[in-house]
């Protein structure tokens, strides 16, 4: 078991603060994915010229 | 000029890129990483356990930085549309939404991670603490700004409707917060638990890195939705000026041609301010 | 301007005599939920007495999303809105002139529902002053907040559904506020009933404010 996972779990409501920083991270990242998937479908619909955003 | 519907390389040699990123979100992303991960380190191994909390404090860590960045993108959504309202610039109306969006994600966050800690410090999920109502409200009040959105029928760039609410949003979201205090400030419980222990030494190092993992990602997530945002602009306008040429060569069979492949490109009124 | 105000006021009023829908349908309505709670709560253990404030302004704040909408309504008529907007009548002032004309409304069904109350679940009236004022301004608030919200949604197809949606979590603080107020006046102790009152007249005077700053550019839209 890594460090990290053993101080987890042998902290008192490991199962609290893994949910809650799981969660977090877990969400935030999901939100990431689904936006920069959505960014690459979109550009392709785009032409060109238009597609510049500086 | 590319075919906007067909399979273009995934790079095309001097044009734009086929998604939102460029070097600036990479910088800034690979910054929020290093954080995010220095903030695990401090928050979740080498701060210490509470005195009175234990380990639980661990979790404000995260509850509080999450719940500033849904302040924070209600607060840029009201800005955001209040300087639509004045330039009428699209790159405005990008931005408010945009922000919306982050702010209802981290609103999500705020409510779970406060249920969480809320679960083995009081014994219930929900408990009508201040903090949690307000946000909940919250919530409620940036899902009818983007509810609105949705069904707002103005073509892209903007429309007052939605502007307007989102003026009203954060002023909203200060008078709510407040009577939302000051209605459970009645109410003390006899053994007070506080929610903001006093913080010192390694503890308040992991909320400040947390603050500044959580201000780098909201950056980086800003960027992209912005930019996503843009792109919806720009081809729902394109959608338009294809529709209206498809229209005209209609009336016109001989003359013109079909213009729905090849639409005529409008340069967009204005850059993003 | 304000006999602008009044001719608009006037207007929606003199529509309201003659349709009676405030009369006929949202009084009934008000009273319906009342009587719906007590089927809720169990009126026999004095829950109904001790819940009357937070309940009567619940009532209050769903019966008005009904007037609020019906006032909205009343401009749906074909091209009444675009002459409304092309008849020089500054926007402020029908802002003004419809949240009169809904506040009136919403005064006479607050009246009615204060007896009910008194009467249905026992509620002891008391502390007048606080009642009066608290009522004038929670209304006061309700229309201004309401005539401003309407206008947002109008013409949207999903105009029905969105309205609660949007007026009810901003009209919060006012129903939080007006609670603890009436709870004061009903004699609860350690509540400060005025400065409760006072919660609720700052969001009237704020909404008032930005109604009618921002009612033009709402009509333009």
């Amino acid at each position: 078991m890594s460090v990290a996972t053993a101080s987890l779990v042998a902290m008192s409501d490991g199962g609290y603060l893994a949910a809650g920083w799981g969660a977090t991270i877990g969400l935030i990242g999901a939100y990431a994915l689904i936006t920069v998937r959505r960014g690459r479908r979109l550009s392709r619909r785009v032409p060109e010229g238009d597609r510049r955003w500086t | 000029m590319s075919d906007p519907t067909g399979d273009t390389p995934a790079v095309t040699v001097g044009g734009a890129p086929l998604h939102t990123g460029s070097r600036a979100t990479r910088v800034l992303g690979l910054a929020a990483l290093a954080t995010i991960a220095l903030w695990a380190l401090y928050g979740l191994v080498w701060s210490p356990a509470d005195r009175e909390m234990g380990d639980l404090v661990r979790l404000l860590y995260v509850h509080v930085p999450v719940a500033i960045l849904l302040y924070a993108g209600a607060g840029l959504t009201t800005f955001a549309s209040a300087m639509w309202l004045r330039r009428r610039t699209p790159g405005w109306d990008a931005l408010a939404v945009a922000a919306a969006e982050l702010g209802v994600l981290f609103g999500v966050l705020t409510l779970l991670t406060g249920s969480i800690w809320g679960k083995p410090t009081w014994n219930t999920f929900w408990t009508w603490d201040a903090r949690l109502t307000s946000t909940a409200l919250l919530e409620v009040l940036l899902i009818g700004y983007l509810a609105v959105r949705r069904v707002d029928p103005s073509p892209a760039g903007g429309s007052v409707r939605a502007s307007i609410l989102g003026l009203l949003l954060f002023p909203n979201v200060i008078i709510v917060h407040y009577s939302v205090d000051w209605w459970r400030s009645l109410h003390q419980p006899a053994t007070v638990t506080r929610l903001d222990p006093t913080i010192e030494g390694d503890m308040l190092v992991a909320l400040m890195v947390g603050m500044l993992a959580g201000a780098l990602t909201f950056a980086w997530l800003l960027l992209h939705r912005f930019r996503l945002a843009w792109l919806e602009q720009q081809v729902e306008r394109h959608d338009l000026v294809a529709a209206v040429a498809d229209r005209r060569a209609e009336g016109d069979p001989g003359a013109g041609t079909p213009a729905s492949s090849n639409p005529t490109p409008t340069e967009p009124e204005a850059q993003p301010a | 301007m304000w006999r602008d105000v009044v001719l608009v006021a006037e207007r929606d009023l003199r529509i309201e005599l003659r349709s009676r829908v405030a009369t006929n349908q949202v009084a009934p309505f008000a009273l319906l939920v009342l009587i719906l709670f007590a089927f809720a709560l169990d009126p026999d253990t004095g829950v109904l007495r001790t819940a009357a404030p937070g309940l009567y302004w619940v009532v209050v704040l769903f019966s008005g999303v009904l007037a609020v909408a019906r006032s909205g309504s009343l401009d749906d008529t074909d091209g009444i809105r675009d002459a409304l907007r092309l008849s020089g009548l500054p926007p402020a002032a029908l802002f003004l002139g419809k949240a009169l004309a809904l506040a009136a409304q919403l005064l006479a069904l607050e009246l009615v529902l204060i007896g009910a109350v008194a009467v249905l679940y026992d509620a002891p009236l008391a502390g007048f002053p606080l009642l009066v004022a608290t009522c004038l301004a929670a209304t006061v608030a309700v229309a201004a907040t309401g005539v401003l919200y309407s206008a947002l949604v109008a013409g949207l197809r999903v105009r029905d559904t969105l309205l609660p949606l949007l007026l009810l979590p901003v009209l919060a603080p006012v129903l939080i506020g007006a609670t603890k107020a009436f709870e004061a006046a009903f004699g609860a102790e350690h509540i400060g009933g005025w400065d409760w009152c006072g919660l609720v007249v700052l969001f009237a005077v704020v909404y008032l404010a930005a109604g009618h700053r921002v009612y033009g550019a709402l009509m333009e839209g």
